[in-house]
């Protein structure tokens, strides 16, 4: 789960990270009244999305008058940012954030992540910041300083402090820096999170270390005892078939082609979208419907598979253990009548010949296979208008 | 020789009494396995499916001699456990549950490594279908009809294209020796590399498939030994090739958030290091036949 730039840094001044002074607005009149609230004489108005790379997207733009403020909030406000990160579709900009700019004379980067490799909290500091931390490491690899967390006992000084100097900070800077390397990973460890990064951390003229930016993801996994994270959820960010399925307890993710795929296990679902491809279809999405795909769950997969106006064909391929194949089959037998594409079926495992009996006797032009490898040939070949049997 | 579990493995439930547990206990029990007990704390000194429950993983280690574990019990209990277990001197357990938190895990597997290594217990899991040695013991939920047994060791993140794998090995009359899930998330308790070693010296297995996906670096570590240091023929496949950047397909560890990290790296990686690639997951059970042949041995 991802959250928005305002948030992080809430979360992360609660873990004593020093960040600039700021306010969420959804309208132009709010990000005035926030930057009036704020005083000064410049301010960022910032878009706030899930994700990188806004400023070359024109989603963050400084501002010296309230007429700038209202301008800038205007132009982003309903917009859509497209970056390297949003993918071509780009993502609607919904709320800003404004904040009281700062004028700084050092950029620098630190982030933390959960190292996969090393089964460790890794910690990423550089003296050279404001870009992002591949580029950095292409083009300044000597700059990158890195340590890993001991489970056991968590972060000690020492390796913050390490850190601190590493990035080449004088010692006024460096005491700072380490209470924002401190509070980061405590906010890692206590509150579930994948990844902290902030990017740039910067050194103001009178020697202050700030958060100017800050993004935090959180372990899905760990979300039952994280409330107050999973408040910050914002549903106008992510995908709403993926929000829909999850209330099901399904796994879907969207893709462009135009066979729709309902499977049992990420893996074989994953294997039968490549089987697919390898037939010379494209598969239109993933959708794990998961152990006990009672016919409720069936149900929602099709209604989730078919709100995809581009699909052309359905392919179910159930390898039933704990699913009994005779179940799955009376579910799918159910969700399948009024379909307005062809329906090929593939199942497999337990109880599979009543399961195979109540599709082929259910009086619906339902299609089945016996192999994977069939199941996505008579699929591809459907989907493109041809006959099958 | 089976690897991990056999006929003669005593083991137990963890979370004995509830509806899964119960339901796959009877499944391992008929398939032959040594079901000696259960745990569910609270319900000490009763009895569950004629079989003792107990209320910590010591005390049933003390009364039933067990060795091994299958543990169902909620994420937000997991973790513990599983330290339970390792502490209690269990040599293998095996947990079922989807969903622990990545930093429990992290935390679990610091903790093992308060065991010298000649008693440091195995997990295997989590997010898996657990573990079966075909005609003597399951440690799991997979269903244990779509296995014969044979010479073959199948090593597989994901439950279902385990199965896979299986039923196409058994329609073409190949066997398995054992059958692990390492299960689909980012920390595993034991790795593909783990299981590798292991199918290295069992002497009955001739032929190991190591069933990867996106995401992590665990596919490529194992192929870069096979390489090195094994020297029984390894079929290799990974599941993602269609996955799109940055998208969990599923299991949480199924992303790719990194260098290396797509089904064509990883596919080009195992193939640089000699492992013969399936090219679908269609001839899983086709490629594992070529391997058998090219080594000499019939199914």
């Amino acid at each position: 789960m991802d959250i928005h730039e305002y948030q992080a840094k809430e979360l992360l001044s609660g873990f004593n990270v020093a960040v600039p002074p700021g306010g969420v607005a959804y309208s132009p009149e709010q990000a005035v009244y926030v930057a009036t609230e704020l005083g000064g004489w410049h301010w960022a108005v910032k878009a706030q999305i899930h994700a990188g790379g806004r400023g070359k997207a024109g989603g963050v733009k400084l501002c010296r008058t309230y007429q700038e403020v209202t301008t800038a909030a205007k132009e982003m406000l309903g917009a859509t940012l497209v970056t390297h990160q949003t993918g071509p579709a780009g993502k609607v900009v919904h709320r800003l954030y404004v904040e009281k700019a700062e004028a700084f004379v050092r950029q620098l980067y630190l982030g933390l992540v959960l190292d996969r490799k090393v089964e460790r909290i890794r910690v990423i500091a550089s003296a050279e910041g404001g870009m992002e931390i591949e580029e950095i490491a292409r083009s300044r690899p000597q700059s990158i300083r890195q340590e890993l967390i001991d489970p056991a006992v968590g972060l000690q000084s020492f390796q913050a402090r390490e850190l601190a100097f590493g990035m080449g900070l004088n010692i006024k800077q460096v005491s700072q820096a380490v209470t924002t390397i401190m509070g980061c990973y405590r906010a890692f460890r206590d509150l579930d999170a994948t990844m902290v990064e902030i990017n740039p951390l910067v050194v103001t003229k009178d020697n202050r270390v700030l958060a100017l930016d800050a993004k935090m993801s959180f372990d899905d996994n760990a979300m039952f005892r994280r409330p107050k994270v999973t408040e910050m959820r914002d549903a106008a960010e992510e995908d709403p078939r993926e929000a829909q399925a999850a209330e099901f307890g399904l796994n879907y993710v969207g893709l462009s082609g135009d066979i729709g795929c309902i499977i049992n296990g990420a893996g074989l679902a994953m294997a039968t979208m490549d089987m697919i491809k390898h037939a010379g279809g494209e598969p239109a999405n993933f959708l794990d419907v998961g152990g006990g795909a009672s016919p409720e769950r069936v149900a929602a997969a099709f209604n989730l598979v078919l709100s995809d106006r581009n699909v052309k064909a359905i392919l179910v391929n159930i390898f039933a253990g704990i699913n009994r194949c005779d179940w799955v089959a009376q579910g799918v037998v159910q969700a399948a009548k009024n379909l307005r594409v062809p329906l090929v079926v593939r199942l497999a495992g337990t109880n599979v010949d009543e399961g195979r009996r109540i599709v082929r006797d259910c009086g619906l032009p339902i299609i089945q296979a016996d192999t994977l490898a069939e199941a996505a040939h008579k699929a591809v070949a459907v989907a493109r208008g041809g006959e099958v049997r | 020789m089976s690897i991990l579990i056999d006929a003669t493995t005593p083991v137990i439930l963890q979370g004995f009494t509830g509806d899964k547990a119960t339901f796959h206990a009877k499944e391992m029990i008929a398939y032959g396995t040594q079901v000696v007990g259960g745990v569910t704390p609270g319900k000490g000194g009763q009895t569950h499916l004629d079989r003792p429950v107990f209320n910590t993983v010591k005390d049933a280690v003390r009364a039933t001699g067990a060795e091994a574990s299958l543990a169902f019990v909620p994420p937000p209990y997991a973790a513990d456990a599983l330290m339970e277990a390792a502490d209690a001197g269990l040599r293998l357990v095996c947990i079922i549950t989807d969903g622990i938190p990545s930093q429990d895990m992290m935390r679990v597997k610091r903790y093992l490594r308060r065991y010298p290594k000649e008693r440091r217990t195995t997990i295997v899991g989590p997010n898996c279908a657990g573990i079966i040695s075909a005609g003597k013991a399951m440690l799991g939920i997979m269903p244990s009809n779509i296995y014969i047994r044979g010479n073959v060791g199948v090593v597989s993140r994901s439950g279902t294209l385990g199965y896979e794998a299986g039923a196409q090995m058994k329609a073409l009359g190949i066997g398995i020796t054992t059958s692990v899930g390492i299960g689909g998330d980012p920390i595993n308790g034991s790795s593909f590399l783990d299981h590798l070693m292991l199918f290295e010296q069992d002497p009955e297995t001739k032929v190991v498939v190591m069933i990867g996906e996106i995401g992590g670096p665990q596919e490529s570590e194992a192929a870069q030994w096979v390489k090195e240091n094994m020297t029984k023929p390894v079929v290799g496949y990974v599941a993602g090739l269609t996955a799109p950047k940055g998208r969990r397909m599923g299991h949480a560890g199924a992303i790719i958030s990194a260098e290396g990290d797509t089904a064509a790296e990883k596919a080009q990686i195992m193939k640089s290091y000699g492992l013969m690639v399936a090219p679908s997951a269609a001839e899983l059970g086709s490629t594992v036949a070529q391997a058998l042949a090219k080594a000499g041995v019939g199914p």
